[in-house]
């Protein structure tokens, strides 16, 4: 059998769904880049970009295709495009969720191309995934714990300012994340990638599946995260509106840049407005 | 009638061999109910597991008892037991490190895992049976019986005697500490956490910097130590045979399941319960029953549902039950 039929082999369950031999809920699906990579200075640029960045799933084909994303320290970067445009992927590359095939990726003058995302966070990069962002089974402070894993100081300040950010995880603290309601979820996810007080947050559709109300919150909280100094890059659905609070935006189509600029400059552009605004 | 009498019986006969036997399979439904929780397959090489932690605690245990080192009234097993499960751990890791990391790195489906485990499982058989040999083996030294019923009997001035076996003691004793120690690692320490991290959401966990590599040989560790402890225990309170622990796998299976796989909590309790199930269910009544009724009253029979050959089938029962019925177990565990 050639590599390739050997993995198919290793990962076909054949019908198997049986829970009571193994446990697939919770598993990875990522594949990230493996621990053991260096990083070394690459100085000049942005403060964080990823540049020419091509590659793909597993071996699967390429989703990006010669992408760059930058953004300068504590600016509001914004990746729109439609369904399918690997604006997700190209998030995940930057963390290191995807192992680049072509290009690089820099943050505060070092190449980190080559770092496992534990490295990346130990770096000060922060990400918040859009689906399981969560600890279900653990509570509320115990996801913010598990944020902060990495530091062996004391954080109970920065759970603190986390609980002044978002007030309502302060009184749902003892509560297991899994039972809180979407808009809450969202916080917790939001509030365990600050723990590590980061110099980057990456949010992926940090107001998917919340209500219009919750969402203009949520905008407001990343605002205010981002005063504060926090360099954001993000994802979002809610084109218009991100690209509001956008210093810079990117339009990502079938997984290459097609337009780039500030928030209002793609907001006024007639060929953005027409084909991903919707007029 | 004597209801003091048939206590008594009860005691002796059910309840302490019961709580005791449950003991041993609380600790391996444990160490099961973990590898699913945090490698996401079961284990069929747990049983192996624990004869060959306690084969590596029997030849620290003689190796000390050449050196004339005791624990006086207490098995010298106690004092071997540290360097069993340090073997063991190592061996585990090795393990881990030959076969079941290459499956971890491909993203193998975890039924295509416990497949693997079950070749695991044949070569630590062969192992033990290579070194140890498939015949009895006493290891048990110091004082036998805390109480014997010839004492009980003279002091409580009742028919019956109640025992207590310095094997039973230390069962119960070494279980509630494994247990509380095991609860509180998980609970407060910032390892425990990360495990429970782990076995939530593993790329939420590589998220938090949390390193995977590392709680997979944390994982191994302490189920190095649940297999070994239980498999001492097993081993000081019944006699050591190689083939006995392979036989235990079901009952060990069947507690975690019965409890809820993957819920630390549902695996003790599943372990009285099978343990219990197993004793009620064997035993002979005869003498408890004739004791509570009028003499005229008194059964012919032994009252025993299923000999004791027949054991297994009372946890093979339980566990088709369970599953039809009640798959998620009593604490809602992670089975469908």
């Amino acid at each position: 059998m050639s590599e390739e039929e050997n993995l198919k082999a290793l990962r076909n369950t054949r019908g198997n769904k049986d829970a009571s031999i193994t446990r697939t809920e919770g598993m990875s699906t990522a594949e990230p880049v493996r621990p053991g990579g260096h990083a070394f200075p690459a100085p000049g640029g942005p403060f964080l970009a990823g540049e020419g960045m091509t590659g793909g799933y597993g071996r699967g084909a390429d989703i990006l295709h010669d992408c760059t994303i930058a953004v300068e320290k504590g600016q509001i970067a914004v990746i729109v495009g439609p369904n399918g445009a690997g604006k997700s992927t190209a998030m995940k590359a930057i963390f290191g969720m995807l192992p680049l095939r072509k290009g690089r990726v820099q943050l505060d003058g070092e190449d980190i191309t080559g770092l496992a995302p534990p490295d990346r966070v130990a770096r000060g990069m922060a990400f918040v995934p859009q689906v399981n962002n969560v600890f279900t089974s653990m509570t509320v402070q115990e996801n913010l714990e598990m944020g902060a894993f990495l530091r062996r100081d004391d954080f109970s300040g920065t759970m603190e300012q986390v609980f002044d950010l978002f007030p309502i995880l302060r009184e749902k603290r003892q509560q297991p994340a899994g039972e809180l309601s979407g808009g809450q979820r969202q916080q917790v996810a939001v509030g365990r990638a600050l723990m590590t007080e980061p110099k980057v947050l990456l949010l992926d559709e940090p107001t998917a599946g919340v209500s219009p109300i919750v969402m203009d919150e949520l905008f407001d909280r990343i605002i205010e995260v981002a005063r504060a100094g926090i360099t954001i890059l993000m994802v979002e659905q809610n084109a218009r509106q991100a690209l509001e609070i956008a210093d810079i935006g990117y339009v990502l189509v079938q997984g290459a840049n097609a337009h780039t600029g500030t928030g209002k400059e793609l907001l006024s552009d007639p060929v953005v407005r027409r084909s991903f605004l919707g007029g | 009638m004597d209801i003091l009498n048939a206590l008594v019986v009860f005691l002796n006969f059910v309840f302490i061999p019961a709580a005791t036997y449950g003991s041993q399979l609380a600790l391996g439904a444990l160490g099961v109910t973990f590898v699913y929780a945090i490698l996401r397959f079961s284990n069929f090489a747990h049983g192996d597991t624990m004869a060959f932690g306690a084969m590596v605690t029997i030849y620290a245990t003689w190796g000390l008892q050449a050196l004339g080192v005791s624990l006086g009234p207490l098995p010298t097993a106690l004092l071997a037991l540290p360097v069993g499960i340090a073997v063991t751990a190592v061996f585990l890791l090795a393990t881990d490190r030959v076969v079941f990391r290459f499956y971890r790195e491909k993203r193998a489906a975890p039924i295509i895992v416990a497949i693997v485990s079950l070749g695991v499982m044949f070569v630590l058989n062969g192992i033990v049976r290579l070194f140890i040999g498939v015949d009895d083996v006493i290891f048990l030294d110091g004082l036998r019986q805390i109480i014997t019923p010839a004492d009980f009997k003279a002091w409580s001035g009742l028919d019956e005697g109640l025992g207590l076996k310095m094997s039973q003691a230390i069962t119960l004793v070494v279980a509630i500490i494994s247990v509380i120690l095991l609860f509180w690692f998980l609970n407060r320490t910032r390892t425990g956490k990360s495990m429970r991290a782990y076995s939530d959401n593993e790329d939420l966990a590589l998220l938090s910097g949390i390193n995977p590599d590392r709680v997979v040989a944390v994982t191994w560790i302490i189920v190095a130590a649940l297999t070994t402890t239980a498999g001492v225990l097993y081993g000081l309170d019944k006699t050591f045979k190689a083939y006995v622990y392979f036989q235990l796998l079901l009952p060990i299976f069947a507690a975690a399941i019965v409890g809820g796989l993957g819920s630390p909590l549902g695996a003790i309790v599943g372990g009285y319960i099978i343990a219990f199930s197993e004793v009620i269910v064997t035993y002979a009544w005869k003498k408890v029953v004739t004791y509570l009724v009028p003499e005229s009253w008194a059964p012919d029979g032994l009252l025993q549902l299923v000999t004791t050959d027949y054991k297994f089938a009372v946890s093979f029962s339980i566990l088709v039950i369970v599953l039809i019925f009640m798959p998620t177990g009593i604490f809602k565990g992670k089975s469908v």
